[in-house]
C-alpha cells in the first residue's frame, strides 16, 4: 500500500502537505508525531473519512479511489479509531455479524462458532458470547480489530490504540499485533509515545506540521533520535537575552499529583519553583502529564495531592476566578476553551473581570469597548471589538487570551502550548510577549512540546515523562541529546552519573 | 450516484433571517395535506387561521389573551436555554404558580387589590422557582440531565393538582373538580372592558423587557450567554458556572410560575386540572421559534396565539377538528428545528 503526494487543507491550514507513505506486507509501521502533526488526518484519508485535495492511494500497485469507509474496506483497509463503534448491548459475535448478516435466520451458536474460529486463527482472544458492555476497554478494542479482520482487511490502521489501555492490556495488544504480522497483515500504528513505537514497530515515519520529517528502520534509530525528529520547529529568532541573577521564588509547586479524566494517575509528585523574572520551560513528548499540569495550575482540575503557592500564599485547588485574583495569568492549552467563540472580542476581553465593567447595575458597554480598543491596538489583534470571536484566526484568538491575562500584570504566567498550531508571525509575537513578562519580573511557566521553543526561551528547563519530572537543568547546559534522553524516560541524575562512569 | 457533497458551512445572514418565514410557508404546505384529507379547502382554511382572528376587535383581543401565557412560558424557556439549561419543566412550574395563586386566592379573603395582586405575582414566581429548584440542584450538584428531571416533574405536579382538586380544595358548590373561586382582591383587573385581556399581558411584556435588559445589558446576562455558548471557556474565565446555571434555572421556573398565576387570576378565577393544557410545552416552541431572544419570543408568542385562536375559528367555520391548531404548531416546531439544523450545511456539486 502506498500513499503518494497527499495534501489536505482545512481552510487555510495545511494538515497534510505532499505526504508520501508506504506500507510493506507484514510490517508494523508507526506514524509518529505530535498532536496536530497530521497523523490522524492522513489515516482518515486512507480510510475514506476525509478526501484528499491532492494525491493518490495505491494498493498492490494499482491506484484506487477511496470515497468512503465502504470503499476502504473493499480495498482491504480496516481502521480502529479511538472511539469504538461497537454496540454495547449486543454480544461480541453479534457485533461482528452486524451489517453482514448472512442468513435471515438468527443463529447465535453458529455466529459464536465463527467468531471463536476467527479469534483462534489470528490469536486474538475474545469471548464470542459476552455482551460488549461487560468487556474492558482492551477487550472492546480487540473486538474492533477482529471486526476489521472479519471483513478481510489486509491493512489495519490503529489510531492511538494504547491511549485508552492499562499497561497489561497494552501487552496483550502488542502480542496480537505480532501474530497478525506473521499472518501477513500490515499495521499502521499511530502514536506519539516513543517507547511503544520502539517496542512494536518495524519502521517509523515521523510527521511534523503536516510534512514527513523522515522514515527510519527501527534497527537504526533510538528513542532520543525520534524525539528529536518529532519536536521542534524552525526557530524564528525570538530568544531570551542575557542571564539573570537568582531571585525569589514566586510560583512554588510541591509534590503535586493529579489524575486524568479516565481516573488514571497523570501527575506524580511534581515539585518545581519559578522565580521572578524567569521562564521555566517544561518539555516532554505530548501526553506525559503536561495537560494535567496546566489544568491544575489553571484551576480547571483539582489535584489529588501536593500544594501550589503563589507569592507564598497557598492557592491549591482554588477555582479559576480566585487564581486570577491571586495574580496568575492563565493561557490554556486549548485555545478554543479559553474564549467563548460565540461572544464578541470585546466581551471575551472582559469575561474574567465583569464586575469591574458594571456601573449602576448594567454593563458599561462604552468602557468595555474602550478597553477592547486599547487591547486590540496594544496586542495587534486583527479584529474589531464587536466581531464574534469564532471568526478570528488561531493567532488572533491567542492574542485575545494573552491580552486578557497579561494586561493585568500577573505575578505568575502559566502558558501551556502557547504557540501550538500558530503561524510564524503569531508564534514570534507570542514568544516575544512571554519574554516581555520575564523582563517585567513575572514568573513564567512555559509548558511546550516544542523543544526549540523551550530552548530559545527558558532560563531553566524541566522535562516531564509519564507524569514525573525527570529533572531540571539550566538552559545553557541543555542539549538536544540530554533533553532527548530525559524525554524518553531517563532521569537527569542517572544521565549525569552515567556520564561520570 | 448523485454527485453531491455536503459541507459544514453556515448560511449567510440574509438567509438566516428568512428562516421563520420559510418555516411558516413549509408548515402550511405540509399541513394542507391534512386539510385536503379533511375535505376542506386549504386556502380558505388558512384565511380563517390567520386573517379572520384579526378581522374583529373581539377576536384580535383574544389573540392577545392566548399569547399572554405563551409569552411567559416562552420567556421562561428562552431564559434557561440561553444558559444551556434545557428546562422542559415550564408546564409543571406553571402549575406550581397556579396552585400558589389558587391558594392565595383562598387565604387572602377580603384583601384589597393593592396588596392582593402583588402578593399573587410574588407567590406565583416563588412557587415556580421552588418547583424548578430540585432539578436545578440535581444538575449542578450531580450533573443529572435536567431534560429528564424537569420533564418528569411535570406529571408529578399534575397528580398533586388532581389530589388537591378532588380533596381539600374541592369546591362544594360545583360538580366539577375545581378549587373555590379566588377572592376579589386577588383577581387581575381587565385591560379592556368586556374582554378577557387582563393584567397578565402587561406582566408578560414587562418580563420580556426585563429579560431583554438582563441578557443584553447586565453582567449576569453576559455570564449566562458565556455559560450557554461555551461552558468550559466560561469556567476558564473564572465564571461560576454552577451559580449562573442555578440562577437561570430558578428565574426560568419563576417566570413560568407567573404564567400559572395569570391563568388563575385573569382567566379562570379558580384552579382546574386542565388549566394549562400544554402551555409549558408550547413555551419551548415559542422560545425556539423566537431564537431565544426576547423580541423574537414576543413575536412568536403572538403568532402561536394567532394560530390557536385561528384553530377555533377554522373549526367553527369549516367543521375541521380544533386539534388542527396543535398539529400546525407541532409541524411548525419540527420544520423550524430542521431549518435551524440545515442552515449550518451547504450542499454542492462534487468537482
Amino acid at each position: 500500500m502506498e500513499m503518494k503526494g497527499i495534501t489536505k487543507r482545512f481552510g487555510s491550514v495545511i494538515a497534510n502537505n505532499q505526504i508520501h507513505f508506504e506500507l510493506r506486507k507484514g510490517e508494523v509501521h508507526a506514524l509518529l508525531g505530535e498532536n496536530g502533526a497530521g497523523k490522524t488526518t492522513l489515516m482518515r484519508i486512507l480510510y475514506g473519512l476525509y478526501h484528499a485535495d491532492e494525491g493518490q492511494v495505491w494498493v498492490d500497485g494499482r491506484p484506487v479511489q477511496i470515497h468512503s469507509p465502504r470503499d476502504a474496506i473493499q480495498a482491504g483497509i480496516g481502521m480502529v479509531t479511538q472511539h469504538f463503534s461497537v454496540v454495547p448491548t449486543l454480544t461480541v459475535a453479534e457485533n461482528l455479524a452486524l451489517g453482514r448478516e448472512g442468513s435471515p435466520v438468527y443463529q447465535p451458536a453458529a455466529l459464536e462458532n465463527q467468531v471463536a474460529q476467527l479469534s483462534r486463527h489470528y490469536g486474538i482472544p475474545v469471548q464470542p458470547g459476552a455482551l460488549v458492555r461487560h468487556l474492558s476497554v482492551g477487550e472492546q478494542q480487540r473486538v474492533e480489530i477482529l471486526k476489521a479482520l472479519s471483513r478481510d482487511a489486509r491493512v489495519l490502521i490503529l489510531d492511538e490504540p494504547t491511549a485508552v489501555l492499562v499497561p497489561q492490556e497494552v501487552e496483550v495488544l502488542f502480542e496480537a499485533l505480532e501474530r497478525l504480522c506473521q499472518a501477513g497483515l500490515s499495521v499502521v500504528f499511530i502514536s506519539h509515545k516513543l517507547h511503544e513505537v520502539m517496542a512494536v514497530c518495524d519502521r517509523i515515519t515521523v510527521l511534523r506540521d503536516g510534512k514527513v520529517v523522515g522514515s527510519v528502520e527501527k534497527a537504526v534509530t533510538t528513542p532520543t533520535g525520534l524525539a528529536r525528529m518529532m519536536v521542534g520547529r524552525e526557530n524564528f529568532g525570538v530568544t531570551r537575552q542575557g542571564e539573570r541573577a537568582a531571585s525569589q521564588a514566586v510560583l512554588q509547586v510541591e509534590r503535586l499529583s493529579a489524575r486524568n479524566r479516565k481516573g488514571l494517575e497523570a501527575l506524580h509528585e511534581v515539585t518545581l519553583e519559578v522565580q521572578a523574572g524567569e521562564i521555566l520551560g517544561i518539555a516532554g513528548v505530548s501526553g506525559n502529564g503536561q495537560t494535567e499540569l496546566s489544568q491544575v495550575l489553571n484551576g480547571m482540575l483539582k489535584p489529588t495531592g501536593g500544594r501550589v503557592l503563589v507569592g507564598g500564599k497557598n492557592v491549591t485547588g482554588l477555582p479559576p476566578a480566585q487564581l486570577s485574583a491571586a495574580g496568575v495569568g492563565r493561557i490554556p492549552e486549548d485555545r478554543s476553551s479559553g474564549v467563548v467563540a460565540e461572544l464578541t472580542v470585546a466581551e471575551n476581553l472582559v469575561l474574567d473581570q465583569l464586575d469591574v465593567f458594571v456601573s449602576g447595575g448594567r454593563l458599561d458597554r462604552k468602557r468595555i469597548n474602550a478597553n477592547a480598543q486599547t487591547l486590540i491596538r496594544e496586542y495587534q489583534i486583527k479584529a474589531a471589538p464587536e466581531d464574534r470571536t469564532r471568526t478570528l484566526s488561531g493567532g488572533n484568538m491567542q492574542k485575545v487570551i494573552l491580552a486578557r491575562n497579561l494586561s493585568r500584570n500577573p505575578q505568575v504566567v502559566i502558558a501551556a502550548q502557547p504557540t501550538r498550531g500558530l503561524d510564524v508571525g503569531a508564534t514570534d509575537y507570542v514568544r516575544s510577549k512571554l519574554l516581555e513578562q520575564r523582563a517585567r519580573g513575572s514568573a513564567v511557566l512555559l509548558i511546550s512540546e516544542d523543544l526549540d521553543e523551550i530552548m530559545a526561551l527558558a532560563d531553566r528547563i524541566g522535562v516531564i515523562y509519564e507524569g514525573r519530572l525527570m529533572g531540571i537543568l539550566p538552559g545553557k547546559e541543555a542539549t538536544v541529546e540530554n533533553l532527548g534522553l530525559m524525554m524518553s524516560g531517563h532521569p537527569l541524575d542517572q544521565i549525569a552519573s552515567e556520564r561520570e562512569a | 450516484m448523485l454527485n453531491l457533497k455536503i459541507e459544514r458551512q453556515p448560511a449567510p445572514v440574509w438567509l438566516r433571517t428568512l428562516i421563520p418565514v420559510a418555516a411558516a410557508l413549509a408548515t402550511f404546505v405540509l399541513t394542507s395535506v391534512l386539510l385536503v384529507l379533511a375535505r376542506a379547502d386549504p386556502l380558505q382554511a388558512y384565511y380563517h387561521f390567520l386573517i379572520s382572528p384579526l378581522s374583529s376587535q373581539v377576536s384580535a383581543l383574544e389573540v392577545l389573551v392566548k399569547s399572554t401565557p405563551l409569552m411567559l412560558t416562552g420567556a421562561a424557556a428562552a431564559f434557561a436555554f440561553s444558559t444551556g439549561y434545557y428546562n422542559i419543566g415550564g408546564e409543571g412550574q406553571l402549575y406550581a404558580g397556579a396552585v400558589a395563586g389558587a391558594w392565595l386566592g383562598i387565604v387572602l379573603k377580603g384583601v384589597s387589590p393593592a396588596i392582593g395582586i402583588p402578593l399573587m405575582i410574588l407567590g406565583g414566581f416563588i412557587a415556580g422557582m421552588l418547583w424548578a429548584l430540585l432539578p436545578a440542584l440535581l444538575k449542578v450538584r450531580l450533573n443529572v440531565d435536567e431534560v429528564v428531571t424537569t420533564l418528569l416533574l411535570n406529571s408529578v405536579i399534575l397528580f398533586i393538582v388532581s389530589f388537591l382538586l378532588n380533596g381539600v380544595w374541592r369546591d362544594p358548590v360545583s360538580q366539577w373538580p375545581q378549587s373555590p373561586e379566588i377572592t376579589m382582591g386577588t383577581v387581575f383587573f381587565k385591560l379592556v372592558p368586556r374582554s378577557r385581556l387582563h393584567l397578565g399581558f402587561i406582566i408578560a411584556l414587562m418580563v420580556l423587557a426585563v429579560m431583554w435588559f438582563i441578557l443584553n445589558h447586565s453582567a449576569l446576562g453576559l455570564r449566562m450567554r458565556a455559560v450557554g455558548q461555551g461552558k468550559e471557556a466560561a469556567r476558564f474565565a473564572g465564571i461560576d458556572v454552577n451559580r449562573t446555571t442555578l440562577i437561570a434555572a430558578l428565574v426560568s421556573g419563576g417566570i413560568a410560575g407567573l404564567a400559572g398565576v395569570g391563568e388563575v387570576a385573569g382567566i379562570h378565577f379558580h384552579l382546574i386540572d386542565s388549566i394549562s393544557d400544554g402551555l409549558g410545552y408550547s413555551g419551548v416552541i415559542v422560545a425556539t421559534l423566537g431564537g431565544l431572544n426576547p423580541v423574537g419570543v414576543g413575536l412568536s408568542a403572538l403568532f402561536i396565539g394567532l394560530i390557536q385562536t385561528g384553530a377555533q375559528s377554522v373549526s367553527r367555520a369549516m367543521n375541521v377538528p380544533v386539534y388542527l391548531g396543535q398539529i400546525v404548531q407541532a409541524t411548525l416546531l419540527l420544520v423550524t428545528l430542521a431549518l435551524l439544523f440545515l442552515q449550518n450545511y451547504r450542499v454542492s456539486r462534487r468537482r
